[in-house]
């Protein structure tokens, strides 16, 4: 008897565990409406271009080096 | 051309993994924890940009070490540019971490031993651009500075690194924090986490790779 009710003790503090894991508030609206796509895109592209400055910048250099070089 | 792809994967690596850091950062599935909710999402931008300022700072010591045995100057430049891409990452983690604490711990500034060290973190490697801009002597510069450099390391070591660990702070891992901690980092997480430490320390090592080409050349450019 003692077991069963040590049992239901410990089940109900597991569950409400449980349940409180299920209770933190998650921005699945947004994921589910598909509005975070945007969102992805835009960083996305943001970085695309900072990506494509570096690589002018890059080339740049390189050419400067070339320069120096030559003479 | 294939020789310059062949010298330049790593570049295209950085970028890959910074999409791929992005795109899963913010799609991919995280633990549904209290208090932080969707903002544990950052871990893959705040914590990254420590980590980043961590190794650009070894690449510093490394350098001034170098130095110290070689005392070739090129070193030195690699040192200070290193130290200049680590600040950067130091004052992107700094901002990034005060928004994060303003909507997690409440203020953007609480009195933590984690921040507290960081901040002196930063102050210390201040005083290392400090102290090359107060020195005209270029060799004296740089041996100073490579001496400065490797004390400025230990203090960070030992503010962000030993001390937090000593004390309670409300930093993951360390101390009690209820809202999220080591056991918190699965394997949903570590997915995206590692690729982005090396994907955003891969990005700061090519613009710190500009950085020193540039200082070659302005140096090259002086001495003609």
């Amino acid at each position: 008897m003692k077991k069963v009710i040590w049992l239901i003790v410990i089940g109900t503090f597991v569950f409400n565990y449980l349940l409180a894991q299920g209770e933190v508030e998650m921005a699945d609206e947004m994921r589910s409406n598909g509005k975070i796509y945007v969102v992805v895109a835009v960083a996305c592209i943001v970085f695309a271009v900072i990506t494509a400055y570096i690589i002018s910048v890059d080339r740049k250099i390189s050419k400067l080096e070339k320069s120096l070089k030559k003479p | 051309m294939n020789k310059k792809i062949l010298a330049n994967w790593w570049k295209a690596l950085a970028v890959i993994l910074v999409f791929y850091t992005l795109i899963m950062g913010f799609l991919g599935p995280v633990p549904t924890l209290a208090i932080l909710h969707e903002t544990i999402r950052n871990l893959f931008f705040h914590v990254t940009m420590w980590f980043g300022l961590m190794i650009m700072m070894i690449v510093n010591l490394v350098y001034s070490l170098r130095f110290l045995s070689k005392g070739k100057l090129k070193d030195d430049i690699y040192a200070e540019e290193s130290a200049t891409t680590g600040m950067y990452f130091g004052v992107a983690g700094l901002i990034t971490g005060m928004i994060w604490a303003n909507y997690t711990w409440g203020a953007p500034w609480v009195n933590d031993p984690q921040l507290n060290g960081a901040a002196a973190t930063m102050l210390a490697y201040s005083a290392y651009f400090i102290l090359r801009n107060a020195i005209e002597d270029e060799q004296k510069r740089a041996k100073l500075a490579a001496v400065y450099s490797i004390f400025a390391f230990v203090m960070m070591i030992v503010f962000i690194q030993v001390l937090p660990k000593l004390t309670d702070t409300l930093h993951p891992g360390r101390g009690g924090n209820p809202g999220f901690n080591t056991y918190d980092m699965d394997s949903d997480l570590r997915m995206v986490f590692y690729p982005a430490i090396i994907g955003w320390t891969l990005l700061g090592t090519w613009i710190m790779s500009l950085r020193i080409r540039l200082k070659i050349i302005e140096h090259q450019q002086h001495i003609n």
